[in-house]
């Protein structure tokens, strides 16, 4: 993050921001003049400042999605000048604070762009094909009621710790919209990794990654060419080791499909 | 003994299928239905007792499940395990999304795998006092004996908790408890249970056993002949009303914190769907019980659209204190020892800085009151690192709170390893909720409360930790059995989505709507929203007294009025309108809002959450009256009247009642 002085004074900044009415309409980038911005708000109070004004003049304010304001829902996510999240590494949209720029700026606001996002309305995009992936097969099939003690089965912190590492991931999509093939690697390979890396995932290990993936290529995502631009923007900066490992267990699960 | 629904008796419900009042019905008594017995026993003999849905009749039968939060999403997933028909809703475009993804602390359970003195009796204690005494025993044991299920059924889904080196599962004595009994997964406990949850819902997905409505916003509930039958939403992408038919309704749909603006949830979290069940017929129980956070990110400015919360856990190694003088505006490392207040070490010496929730907000209200609050505002206390650092050292410190310290930092440019942080209370979490029976079924035959949503556990003030632990026990442990009691009653008869009730809920939902856009006044929704929320901190906040309470009754209807009168709801009903739905949100938060301070206003003691401010001790602390108040308060909707008080007698045979003490 930028080192903040407290002194920062308020901003007058223009912004260019993607209107686009519904999946039909063609959109088109419309600038708006956010003034007297407070450098402790963050990036979607900025735009609330703006919506208000919006909706007071009598148009129809900017639709952008969002819900936690933590970090953590995955809700938000915008391109900012032309980088998912915008300039902060390991922060999402919301998390962003107007102490990241300065007076005068101007700054670019577009959705997710990937042929498996289509726009809704304005930076609203649908991003169910997410969902679908884990449907394909991102859990552990275990009914309620089934489970041994949970302590039954001793798991290494470190092995824990780096389970935890993939499953911080919010879904929130900057991988895939940042990636210059719309790949969705980093997301499905975070999923994969936290199940494969725990004893109790290891049952569906092989058939998990095939199903995974074959969703994923089926939702129209592109395929990886190692760019690293997902690891980049992520907010949670999940670690493109994920995706080696995810190579891995497909090929394993592939060959012993074939023995 | 076994408990049959009397669902063929629809006039006792009180309202009729047009959600309006039914003033002949007879008063209605609220039973409780706890099964008799020892309290240890309740719950294991009434599962025996229950009846039980034959396994090929249960995919005859379709539930509706709203919400896909913990409490949602477990039960959705669990209720299509078992070969039920269910239909999940959710106004977020993924169920991952729900509020409960943003707890941090961790989930309690009586495992006591710390051999320090943990049980299920003690957890069941721990709660009820916690509660101060004002939560159904019967229900709180029954958590405290699921908890340790719910930690086997996550370890079991691959919930990555912390792990101590030997690879055994770690925890952390949490807010208000002198065992360690909280599990955690770094600070993002609630993302990995909800992720849990939520793998188990799509996988039932994809079998095709649960349908799942993603963004689609619950508006009603539609009875049938006094049975809670279907529900209808507006498609929040196509703004089209749809009706959905079933079996039984499942409402989990999370707290009401947001009725004063700024909290701690979700900016989405609203209370319309208990509202709109309450206005047919379902009894909102003891709305309150607030809890206030203590350990939350101070307001910056009027721009201000949320509130952070602090993990609670940063209350083990950090101090609490303000300057002993009033008005002492040093930067806070210059101020000396001697000359620094450590007021909840000073007032509560056996539980100090742990003292639990609502009487550490009040504490820190208290010196702010008297101008001893740290920062510009004055609005703030300092929560103080450095002696932990200096004992612990600075890698130990990093990694338990690393990543606290970071958003901290991130969010107020201020380095907590530096200088103490700055924290102040703020709106958290909704004790309150709709009456349910030990079935979790509401006062409307058929439409059940789950998870934050129900009143049930936590009587008037909840231990950290708690939370996650309600909404997985319902979901997963308890509906699933109750509920299958409830279907097996008998037959029930066909609904369609083209009878006149499902219509008539479908044609007042869009004439609602409709009218919020026709006003087309001066007034923005989050301005109305915002004024709203500083009535309801100001006179029914932290602390609260009969004069506020009953000057704000008119300020909330004159706002109501001013709404009606003069919003500005931008846009269209047929498509996203995003400010649409907040309009609804708001609309309904300001009838809720009343009824809020009606309950506060009526309830003639401090207990829990609720600090009435006529009845303290001496020494400043709630004033419970068991005498008088020493139940549940039930509200019954009764159209333009003032609400009918229900009341619930809450009977104490394990726990001693005793003026809560953590000194
Ligand atoms: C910042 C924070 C930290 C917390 N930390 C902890 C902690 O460490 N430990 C703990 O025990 N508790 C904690 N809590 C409390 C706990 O997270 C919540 O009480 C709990 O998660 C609520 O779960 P739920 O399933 O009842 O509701 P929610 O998770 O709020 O889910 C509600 C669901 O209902 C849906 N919904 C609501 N209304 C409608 C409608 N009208 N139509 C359609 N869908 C609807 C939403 O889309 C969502 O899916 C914390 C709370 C906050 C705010
Ligand atoms: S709003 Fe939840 S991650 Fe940004």
């Amino acid at each position: 993050m930028s080192a903040s002085n407290g002194t920062k004074k308020n901003m007058n900044l223009k912004l260019l921001v993607w209107r686009q009415s519904g999946g039909k309409d063609k959109g088109k980038m419309t600038t708006y003049q956010a003034n007297d911005i407070s450098p402790d708000m963050s990036f979607l109070e900025m735009l609330d400042v703006v919506n208000e004004n919006i909706i007071r003049d009598g148009g129809e304010p900017i639709a952008f999605e969002h819900d936690c304001r933590e970090g953590i829902c995955g809700s938000c996510g915008v391109m900012i000048n032309g980088v998912a999240h915008g300039p902060d590494e390991g922060t999402a949209a919301c998390q962003l604070h107007m102490r990241s720029f300065n007076d005068g700026d101007e700054i670019v606001i577009e959705p997710w762009r990937a042929r498996a996002f289509p726009v809704i309305r304005d930076l609203v995009v649908d991003r169910s094909a997410l969902d679908r992936i884990i449907a394909a097969g991102g859990y552990i099939s275990v009914n309620t009621g089934n489970a041994p003690d949970g302590n039954a089965i001793p798991i290494p912190k470190e092995m824990s710790n780096d389970a935890m590492d993939s499953a911080a991931c919010i879904g929130c999509g900057a991988c895939i919209a940042q990636c210059k093939n719309a790949s969705a690697a980093l997301f499905t390979s975070a999923k994969i990794a936290h199940l494969a890396l725990l004893p109790q995932g290891d049952p569906e290990r092989g058939e998990r990654v095939i199903r995974m993936v074959a969703q994923m290529d089926a939702e129209k995502f592109g395929s990886c060419s190692n760019e690293g631009e997902c690891e980049a923007v992520c907010p949670k900066e999940i670690q493109m080791t994920n995706i080696s490992l995810m190579n891995r267990e497909y090929e394993r699960a592939i060959l012993a499909n074939k023995k | 003994m076994s408990e049959t629904i009397t669902r063929e008796a629809p006039a006792e419900i009180g309202t009729n299928g047009n959600g309006h009042h039914n003033g002949s019905a007879p008063p209605r008594v609220l039973d409780s239905k706890i099964p008799s017995g020892p309290v240890a026993d309740k719950w294991e003999k009434h599962k025996f007792d229950m009846k039980l849905v034959n396994p090929a009749n249960k995919r005859k039968f379709t539930i509706i499940v709203v919400g896909t939060g913990l409490a949602g999403a477990s039960a959705a997933a669990t209720l299509a395990e078992l070969g039920y028909n269910v239909q999940a809703f959710t106004y977020h475009d993924s169920p991952r999304r729900a509020h409960s993804i943003a707890a941090q602390g961790g989930i309690n359970a009586a495992k006591n795998y710390q051999n320090d003195g943990d049980s299920i009796y003690r957890l069941f204690y721990d709660t009820v006092k916690g509660g101060d005494f004002r939560a159904r025993e019967a229900n709180v044991y029954r958590l405290a004996q699921t908890s340790v299920n719910i930690i086997d059924q996550c370890v079991a889904q691959g919930v990555p908790f912390a792990r101590e080196y030997g690879g055994y599962l770690d925890n952390r004595s949490f807010g208000g408890a002198q065992v360690s009994r909280t599990f955690y997964a770094r600070g993002q406990t609630g993302q990995q249970l909800l992720l849990g949850a939520y793998q188990a819902l799509m996988r039932q997905v994809q079998r095709g056993a649960v349908n799942l409505f993603t963004r689609r916003e619950m508006l009603d509930t539609v009875i049938v002949d006094g049975v809670a039958r279907g529900i209808t939403v507006r498609n929040l992408v196509t703004g089209e009303i749809e009706s959905h038919a079933a079996d039984a309704v499942l409402l989990c749909t999370g707290g009401y914190s947001n009725v004063y603006y700024l909290s701690t949830n979700a900016k989405a979290c609203n209370v319309t769907a208990p509202w709109r069940a309450y206005k047919k017929g379902a009894f909102f129980a003891n709305p309150c019980y607030t809890q206030i956070h203590p350990t939350c990110i101070p307001v910056s400015g009027d721009y201000q659209s949320k509130l952070t919360l602090m993990s609670e856990s940063l209350r083990n190694d950090g101090r609490v204190w303000v300057p002993k003088a009033v008005g002492d505006k040093r930067s806070p490392e210059t101020i000396p020892e001697d000359e620094r207040d450590y007021f909840l070490e000073r007032r509560y010496p056996s539980y100090g800085n742990l003292a639990p929730r609502d009487i550490s907000s009040r504490a820190a209200k208290q010196v702010c009151d008297e101008g001893r609050g740290a920062g510009e505002t004055g609005l703030s206390v300092y929560l103080d690192f450095a002696d932990s650092i200096k004992r612990l050292g600075l890698e130990t410190v990093q990694a338990r709170y690393g990543n606290l310290f970071h958003m901290y930092h991130h969010i107020t440019a201020e380095d907590p390893y530096k200088q103490p942080m700055r924290i102040y209370p703020a709106v958290h979490y909704t004790m309150g909720g709709l009456w349910v029976d030990y079935n979790l079924m509401t006062t409307v035959p058929g439409l059940f409360a789950l998870g934050e949503c129900n009143f049930s556990d936590h009587g008037a003030n909840r231990l950290g930790a708690s939370a996650l632990m309600q909404g997985l026990a319902d979901g997963y442990f308890v509906i699933p059995y109750t509920i299958g009691n409830y279907l097996a009653g008998g037959a029930m008869p066909k609904v369609s989505t083209s009878q006149d009730e499902f219509k008539l809920s479908a044609h007042e939902t869009q004439a609602h709507i409709n009218k919020m856009l026709s006003v087309k006044g001066k007034r923005t929704v989050a301005e109305i929203h915002r004024d709203l929320g500083h009535l309801m901190w100001d006179y029914v906040g932290m602390a609260r007294n009969r004069e506020g309470l009953t000057s704000v009754l008119p300020k909330i209807q004159g706002l109501r009025e001013e709404f009606w009168n003069d919003v500005r709801v931008p846009g269209e009903a047929n498509n996203l309108n995003q400010n649409l739905e907040l309009a609804g949100r708001v609309a309904d938060f300001l009838e809720f809002g009343e009824l809020l301070a009606v309950d506060a206003l009526h309830r003639e003691e401090s207990c829990g959450g609720h600090f009435r401010e006529e009845y303290q001790t001496e020494e400043g602390e709630a004033q419970r009256d068991d005498e008088n108040f020493s139940y549940v308060a039930a509200w019954e909707y009764n159209g333009e009247q003032a609400p009918n008080l229900h009341k619930e007698p809450l009977e104490f045979e394990e726990v001693h009642l005793a003026q809560r003490s953590y000194k």
